[in-house]
């Protein structure tokens, strides 16, 4: 079992550093998330309100609807792409910090 | 050890099992049944092997549960892909694609955009401050005796009513591939699976999903390549093989009924890469993509994954790993299951399996060369035995999260309030683990002959409902509180189960009967025509083929009304109702919003200081994963 008791949380939260990565970290998520959704709901609404479009033939027999179908796939694996690196390259760098930071403060003990 | 040598028992009774003479005439040919024991007797051989090395790595309660936290993220990707893959996501959406084309392809969609929610929201918050069980998240700063009872219950009941689906269709499926009885089925299903569990833990339930989940991706590149080198690897062209073919337009002509009467047969072969095959309700498409995208986030077995492993830069590593091989997966099933409606033939496949499940292992049968040879048997032993692999893999894990809700939760938790030595958790984990295997094998032997397609649907229903604006909101909203916890989990719970109950999920005998007399005046109508023909036909050919057709109307006749006979006076499905009360199949448009309201509600009506006062910490925690246990070294 870890003891969080040493730890003040409610200093590390009010942290300028903390709230930055907070800041970043919420509105690039929620964004993500959001867009994410709008773009996977499209197609199920898009195949019962819109066939007509999607019937439209653009590569020999392979229609839009095909295409969109597939695009889902490039889309999702994109966007966790985009996640990834942005938390490999901004994220985790400011968490490391703030932890090294907290684990000065408790003076090494851990 | 004592264990290991159980375990090495356990193996040899299940290969005895197996390799009791089949009863039943399955989808292999007699002649050729040896190969698909040799298949299944390689690959459980390896499974046994690698619970055993496993089994001297469980030496405490970390590893049973989490396997100490020593899982990489590569590794857990493959784990999470053999998890997901379950029986029911790849044998069958490529069973829908082959009979429905597009709208089966549109299905396979949501499940691979579920895991964008659990790689943004879910996967590193709970890798840093989670531990075993997903109740311990919901515990972290809740009252941890009610959070673990209500987390417990949704965990128990979620994977039940999974487990349950997976064990009858486990054993449907054994039965209608290698025709071993149904009943033997389900046991080898829980004996081996008991064996992987309760003697290797979570370490051997993560290399019996990784085994599974490489041979499944093998196999299915492996086919895809033979069904596409034809067409020089074009899409165009291999599409425009597909609609040109007489089965697949068949099959069209088919689901379109009088809609399609005016139609070419070119028409009739593109419209199968049209959307409307299938799905006729858009509302229930978009509620069952929403239980889809959320319920992953919120699956107990799924969670536990991520605590596997040591860090959360490996969890969302595990993540991407996963959705790669998930997403490739299903890609490759567009081509197995197009493929199958081409070669194979939706009647055919409909013949043996109704529902489209045996679509993947006939294409397998016929691209080594046919029923009749022996590399056509060979490649459907393989496919049947890495179906079988998938549904004990999964019902491992499903078990897993069972028991450590059970053991972890309200046994450890909740009666002993935490204390307890190691020697004891891990005892009690093992308990637990044989009641669960217990109680599936009992319910998969009784739910023999149930339809239990729509409990999938349900599990997800409930873990999107419940589990996931608990998870969620614990963790990103401050005000969220133990009173929003129980609230939650039991509006959305019983909501969920609750519309599921009423809609036209349930067997309705007033409206089967009315389907049925139907039928039966349909067949009354042609017999008549047909006797009318007959007086009046005069050449021996013409009267043959009426003969003919007046047994199968007949036939057709008479099992219409035998069904009804069967219904007899029932009026009411099992919960009263002469018809729907609810018109949507999937409750989560309903249930979701339901669940997050209550949430909200419940944490806004109730004070708790220390959901207030863990706030910082619980926040801090799962942003930074300060102070996060390292890894048991091995």
């Amino acid at each position: 079992m870890v003891d969080t008791s040493q730890v003040d949380w409610k200093a590390i939260d009010s942290r300028p550093e903390f709230q930055e990565l907070h800041r970043r970290k919420m509105g690039f998520l929620w964004g993500l998330m959001v867009f994410s959704m709008f773009y996977y709901f499209l197609l199920p609404i898009g195949a019962a309100y819109f066939q007509d479009l999607y019937k439209i033939k653009v590569w020999g027999p392979v229609n839009v609807g095909i295409l969109f179908a597939l695009s889902e796939f490039v889309v999702a694996w994109a966007l966790a792409f985009w996640y990834a690196k942005r938390a490999n390259a901004e994220f985790d760098p400011m968490a490391a910090e703030i932890v090294r930071d907290a684990e000065k403060y408790m003076g090494g003990k851990k | 050890m004592i264990s290991r040598r159980y375990a090495l028992i356990a193996g040899a009774l299940a290969l005895v099992a197996i390799a009791t003479p089949a009863l039943a005439q399955g989808a292999v040919a007699a002649q050729y049944r040896w190969l698909t024991f040799a298949v299944f007797g390689v690959i459980i051989s390896i499974t046994m092997y690698v619970t055993y090395l496993a089994a001297k790595r469980v030496k405490n309660v970390a590893d049973f549960y989490a396997a100490g936290g020593g899982v990489s993220g590569l590794q857990n990707g493959w784990a999470i892909a053999g998890d997901y893959l379950s029986a029911a996501s790849f044998l069958g959406i490529a069973g829908l694609i082959s009979l429905y084309g597009y709208d089966g392809f549109m299905y396979s969609v949501g499940w691979l955009v579920a895991y964008i929610t659990v790689l943004l929201v879910i996967a590193e918050p709970c890798r840093n401050i989670g531990k075993y069980t997903l109740s311990d998240i919901l515990a972290y700063r809740n009252n941890p005796r009610a959070a673990r009872i209500v987390g417990a219950l949704s965990t128990i009941t979620v994977s039940t009513f999974y487990l349950t689906a997976q064990m009858v269709g486990g054993g449907v499926l054994v039965k209608t591939l290698i025709g071993i009885d149904y009943e033997i089925s389900v046991m080898v299903v829980g004996v081996l699976m008991l064996a992987y569990v309760l003697f290797g833990g979570m370490v051997a339930t993560t290399w019996v999903q990784i085994i599974k989940a490489i041979l499944l991706v093998t196999a299915s590149i492996m086919l895809v390549i033979l069904v596409w080198t034809p067409y020089g690897f074009s899409l165009p062209a291999f599409l425009t093989a597909v609609i040109g073919d007489a089965d697949v337009q068949a099959q069209v002509a088919l689901l379109l009924g009088d809609a399609g009467k005016n139609m070419s047969p070119t028409e009739l072969g593109q419209r199968f890469l049209e959307p409307g095959l299938l799905f006729k309700a858009p509302i229930d498409q978009i509620s069952l993509g929403m239980a889809l995208v959320f319920g992953t986030a919120g699956m107990p077995h799924i969670l536990m994954r991520f605590f596997t492993v040591p860090t959360a830069q490996d969890a969302r590593k595990s993540v991407i790993w996963a959705m790669a091989i998930i997403g490739g997966f299903y890609v490759l099933t567009l081509f197995l299951g197009m493929g199958s409606a081409m070669h194979v033939g939706a009647v055919k496949i409909k013949s043996i399996d109704a529902g489209g499940n045996m679509a993947g292992p006939l294409l397998a049968q016929y691209l080594g060369g046919g029923p009749e040879s022996m590399l056509g048997n060979l490649f459907l032993a393989f496919v049947a035995a890495v179906a079988f692999a998938t549904i004990v893999a999964v019902v491992a894990g499903l078990v897993l999260a069972a028991a450590s809700a059970m053991a972890h939760d309200l046994y450890v938790g909740v009666i002993r309030e935490d204390h307890v030595t190691q020697e004891e958790q891990v005892r009690a984990a093992r308990i637990a683990t044989v009641i669960v295997g217990a109680m599936a094998i009992t319910i998969g032997i009784l739910s023999k002959g149930q339809n239990v397609a729509h409990l999938v649907a349900l599990a997800f229903a409930v873990a999107s409902s419940a589990n996931f604006p608990c998870v969620l909101l614990t963790l990103f909203w401050k005000r969220c509180n133990t009173g929003g916890i129980v609230l939650g989990m039991i509006v959305g719970t019983l909501t969920a189960i609750g519309l599921v109950l009423v809609s036209p999920n349930l067997t309705y005998p007033l409206a089967v009967k009315a389907a049925q007399e139907k039928i039966v005046a349909a067949e009354s109508a042609k017999l008549t025509k047909f006797q009318g023909d007959l007086t009046a036909a005069v050449e021996a050919p013409a009267q043959d083929k009426l003969k003919a057709d007046i047994a199968k109307s007949e036939k057709a006749k008479a099992a219409a009304e035998a069904k009804i006979k069967e219904i007899g006076s029932d009026r009411t499905s099992i919960v009263g109702l002469e018809k729907p009360a609810f018109d949507l199949r999937n409750p989560g448009l309903i249930s979701i919003p339901l669940g997050f309201l209550a949430v909200i509600l419940g944490s806004l009506l109730y004070r708790d200081k220390r959901s207030e006062d863990m706030w910082d910490e619980l926040y801090v925690r799962q942003n930074t994963g300060l102070l996060l246990a390292k890894p048991t070294a091995h």
